[in-house]
């Protein structure tokens, strides 16, 4: 792996997250500088950041986006205990032309007590919903019936977890087989029976959502491969697209990705960590055709003019 | 045999201390956002100025090399050749067909080759040359690896038949004895070159007889003195025996005539009758397959896979395909540093020999970083029948699970993205679960690509895909007021909420401009106007206007009243309608029959009725406006000077005032209308 590019984000605090758009044309940062920039990928890979704007007032942890269904739709959350939906309102002319685009803010959800971790959307075939959850171990629910107007949205579920919650991921399928699901981490420091994560299953009879939590559950839980090698404490999971590679990123500042082979063993294929330089660092080059692929170059011994272009 | 194995990489983020921080990231479509971050979650989370940079991660990627596109889009074409092969025919009539498939792979990699290496020459920056030669050398070892399977799995000659081909395998991967040849051959005194001996030595150890005896005979006319010793040695070379699969003679009897040859070459070595000359001794301890003389010519074979070729050419030329890992072993373990172990590419070639096909593919799948050569190899492989399925974890087979990787590999790719399509269509368990994923992450640029994208969803009956698409491209068009594509891509989409609410935009557009944009849309929907109410609405509306352009006035009134009395026009739009129909009221002859005319007046008091009850109180200012005023403004109308529905209207008038006169010019109308209509209704034309 290489860096490709390196992209100058210009947050005068901590990002806290990124994140791609639907297609992987657009990519949104927030900051602890209370704000969110917005870039745009042009036709050469090059990316420009077409709006920047304070979002907050306090720092913002986490952004997301909407399917494109839904048009161009962003969704942060924050220390202030809110958390926002924006919307990419089309600009006069004169801004398209400077490459600048408007968001405005619909709505402001103003439920949480406490810092809102973060904030998800649901899959496209449930609506338009979106879910938060606090430090105070409440997930809520939000729904917008008319996906037209987004300023109206309505709290359908709040969830109790009882522990303080740090993160929430949807069960992506929409497969009519099982309802939808969704999973809650907590990052508690106490020392519990049930289990850090908790997935919830919406339950049609009672309309509500039903916990299933690591435990004694209905759920087969089996361990596929365990590796210690952050060999500290791993704050973040994540597939990526096709669910093929896992990342994970731990306290040792490394960032490692696993894979399964064909025979389903599972091994880390690389890892990605700091150079140790601080500040100001800028894309490397392009790197040969894989350091591993180069050991098998090498040791190809024939000349690079001795090939016959016969047979 | 050891398993090649290969650490994890590390590969380094600039500008970012581990020590001190944590390294988040995001996953993109084929990469990796990375940047520096804090996961404390306790605390607001302000920790001042950080690292400012989003690093993009990639894998080495080979798809965003231009030259070996062209690979992948040959060796596209060719796989889809292959899986075309009818299923009925038997695999052992097909296997010349395989063979051939093999051999047009095999070509295409080295079409990629040679122009890789005429662009690592002909290039001024070193790192693209470095690379272009690092790509070099890993399509040779491919090539290498691949021909070797192909010989040994495919064509899977016997014995005696083996050697052949293995002997060709070795020829063209060290082939530089050909350059050197020509080299030697256009130098003036081609005897006195330096490197004569090398080639003439190379040709015996490749088994080139024929070669070398014509090369030695330059030799033998310049040294008259020596011509016995040379004419002995041509005849040796010449007189090899050479076994040829389908000839007359058995394998028994091959053997005999062999081992006769092999005595006759000892015999000359004995009584010395290349004694005097030292390189005529040398080719002859060649022929007779001395070990210490062939590994002394460590130099000239370069490697011990060819050691091992010369080795079996003239000790065991019948070797069984069954024998041969034990001889490959041993000139393995022979040639090699006893130091250093195995490289990837040896136990690879080893793992070949030993025909155990599945470490082949394995060590290869570890050792490359592109999963082309794993994929397509192994499809070939599986079509010969020849790799029993793993049955997986998941259900799924090597090949699937190959042809899986290197298609999602290609599917971050702007423009290879259509050749994946194939590759999943050809994998039955998950190819179409991984297509309808990747599919839908397609960038929808252009018009065009959105097309393209929707027409091979469609073909594959990808419902959902083809929504989400369409209603996609709707709601960008939307967004950029757009509406006569907005409209067409809800159609598409069969989307009839949003179909209704760009008709309502249209119909809004209408009343504020007087005019429709995207006509040509609007007048081609035909049964697509059924989508939705509001659509059917536009749709006739402006057939209306259509008919009113063409002075088909009747039909014209009929489909304005109807759209009226079947309540397919929405309420709020009937004062328009009516006000439409005034010019038809006015025209010389009556339009509007009586009966009509009473239809007309019905609505327009629904309507008055329905805005007096809105506006219980702001009372119609009905008789507002005096009758003069009325009247010229009438006459104002009926003179075209202005239109009642178009903003000068409203400059000129308040909103109530407009509404007013509109509903005053409509009776007046109409009951001109009517008396018209009952006289020409009641008169009887003699």
């Amino acid at each position: 792996m290489f860096v490709a590019r390196s992209i100058a984000a210009d947050h005068k605090d901590l990002i806290h997250d990124v994140s791609y758009d639907f297609h992987g044309r657009r990519m949104a940062t927030c900051s602890s500088d209370q704000s969110v920039k917005v870039w745009d990928k042009t036709e050469s890979g090059e990316w420009h950041c077409t709006a920047s704007w304070k979002t907050h007032s306090g720092s913002v942890w986490r952004v997301t986006w909407a399917h494109p269904e839904f048009g161009q739709v962003l969704a942060s959350c924050s220390f202030d205990r809110t958390a926002a939906v924006w919307e990419e309102i089309v600009g006069e002319s004169n801004d398209k032309q400077r490459g600048q685009s408007h968001w405005i803010k619909r709505t402001t959800l103003v439920d949480s007590r406490t810092s809102v971790t973060d904030v998800k959307f649901a899959p496209k075939h449930m609506g338009l919903m979106l879910t938060t959850c606090s430090a105070d171990g409440v997930v809520r629910i939000y729904e917008a019936p008319d996906v037209m107007n987004l300023s109206q949205w309505s709290l359908q579920h709040e969830i109790s977890c009882k522990l303080s919650c740090s993160c929430i991921s949807w069960n992506p399928s929409s497969s009519r087989a099982h309802p939808p699901m969704i999973a809650v981490g907590s990052d508690d420091s106490s020392v519990t029976y049930t289990g850090k994560v908790q997935i919830y299953e919406y339950s049609e009879n009672t309309r509500k959502e039903i916990s299933s939590s690591t435990g004694p559950t209905k759920f087969e839980v089996q361990i596929v491969a365990q590796f210690d090698n952050h060999n500290s404490q791993v704050w973040r999971v994540s597939w990526n697209i096709t669910s093929t590679l896992l990342a994970s990123s731990g306290d040792d500042g490394c960032v490692r990705l696993w894979k399964a082979n064909y025979m389903d063993n599972w091994k880390c294929t690389g890892i990605l960590k700091g150079d140790g330089s601080p500040g100001n660092g800028s894309s490397g080059q392009p790197g040969a055709l894989g350091t591993a692929g180069g050991t098998l170059a090498a040791a190809s011994q024939n000349s690079l003019n001795g090939t016959s272009v016969g047979r | 045999m050891g398993e090649v194995d290969v650490d994890p990489i590390i590969t380094l983020i600039p500008g970012i201390d581990s020590g001190q921080r944590h390294l988040g990231f995001a996953w993109g479509p084929g990469d990796l956002l990375t940047y520096e971050t804090q996961y404390k979650s306790q605390g607001a989370g302000s920790v001042g100025q950080a690292c400012p940079f989003v690093h993009v991660v990639r894998k080495d990627e080979d798809i965003y090399s231009p030259i070996l596109r062209k690979l992948f889009n040959e060796s596209h074409y060719i796989f889809v050749g292959l899986q075309r092969i009818k299923e009925e025919v038997p695999s052992k009539n097909k296997k010349p067909q395989f063979i051939s498939i093999s051999k047009n792979y095999r070509s295409v990699i080295r079409a990629c080759m040679e122009e890789l290496q005429q662009a690592a020459v002909s290039t001024h920056d070193t790192t693209l040359a470095t690379q272009y030669g690092n790509q070099v050398s890993i399509l040779l070892a491919v090539e290498l690896i691949w021909n070797l399977c192909e010989v040994l799995f495919i064509e899977a000659a016997p014995a005696g038949a083996l050697l052949r081909h293995l002997l060709d395998w070795v020829r063209l991967h060290k082939a530089d004895v050909d350059e050197k040849a020509q080299e030697v051959l256009q130098s003036e005194s081609p005897v006195q070159h330096q490197a004569y001996w090398d080639v003439v030595v190379c040709y015996v150890l490749q088994g080139r007889m024929e070669e070398a005896a014509q090369m030695l005979m330059k030799q033998a006319s310049q040294q008259p003195a020596a011509r016995a010793a040379y004419k002995l040695m041509d005849t040796l070379l010449t007189k090899m025996p050479v076994y040829s699969p389908g000839g007359t003679q058995t394998q028994t009897e091959f053997d005999v005539r062999w081992r006769q040859w092999h005595q006759e070459c000892n015999r000359c070595l004995e009584d010395g009758s290349f004694a005097s000359y030292s390189q005529l001794e040398l080719i002859c301890r060649i022929l007779v397959g001395d070990e210490d003389t062939l590994l002394a010519q460590r130099e000239r074979l370069s490697t011990w896979y060819h050691f091992l070729v010369t080795r079996l050419l003239y000790c065991h030329p019948i070797v069984k395909p069954t024998e041969l890992h034990y001889y490959a072993q041993a000139s393995m373990d022979m040639f090699l540093d006893a130091r250093s172990g195995p490289e990837p590419l040896d136990s690879i070639l080893l793992a070949a020999f030993e025909f155990d096909i599945h470490q082949v593919i394995k060590d290869c799948s570890i050792a490359l970083n592109n999963w082309w050569f794993v994929a397509h190899l192994t499809d070939l492989l599986d079509h010969c029948k020849l790799l029993q399925s793993h049955n997986l974890h998941f259900g799924s087979n090597l090949r699937e699970f190959l042809l899986l990787e290197y298609a999602s590999g290609l599917f971050t790719h702007h423009s290879l993205w259509q050749l994946a399509v194939d590759y999943f269509d050809h994998c039955p368990e998950f190819g179409r679960v991984y297509l309808e994923l990747q599919i839908e992450r397609v960038p929808l640029d252009t018009e065009h690509k959105a097309v393209k994208v929707l027409r091979i969803c469609e073909q594959r009956q990808m419902a959902e895909q083809v929504r989400s698409i369409c209603k996609i491209m709707a709601k960008k068009a939307l967004r950029n007021s757009r509406l006569g594509s907005a409209l067409s891509w809800s159609i598409r989409a069969k989307d009839a909420a949003f179909a209704t609410l760009i008709s309502e935009r249209f119909l809004q557009e209408y009343c504020s401009h007087g005019t429709f944009s995207d006509l040509d849309l609007i007048d081609n929907l035909g049964s697509a106007m059924l989508l939705s109410d509001r659509l059917t609405f536009l749709g006739k509306y402006r057939e209306f206007h259509k008919l009113y352009g063409e002075k088909r006035f009747a039909e014209g009134a009929r489909l304005l009243l109807s759209l009226m009395t079947a309540k397919i026009a929405p309420r709020n739009f009937w004062m328009t309608l009516l006000t439409d129909a005034l010019p038809l009221l006015e025209q010389k002859q009556v339009i509007f029959s009586a009966e009509q005319t009473y239809e007309l007046m019905r609505c327009l008091e629904e309507l008055t009725a329905d805005k007096a009850a809105q506006d219980a109180d702001r009372p119609l200012q009905v008789g507002r406006l005096s009758a003069g005023r009325t009247g010229r403004m009438w006459e104002t109308w009926r003179a075209g000077r202005w239109d009642l529905n178009g903003p000068s209207c409203s400059r000129i008038l308040q909103e109530d005032d407009i509404e007013a006169t509109k509903v005053e010019l409509l009776r007046l109308a109409l009951a001109r209308n009517l008396a018209l209509a009952i006289v020409k209704e009641g008169t009887i034309e003699v």
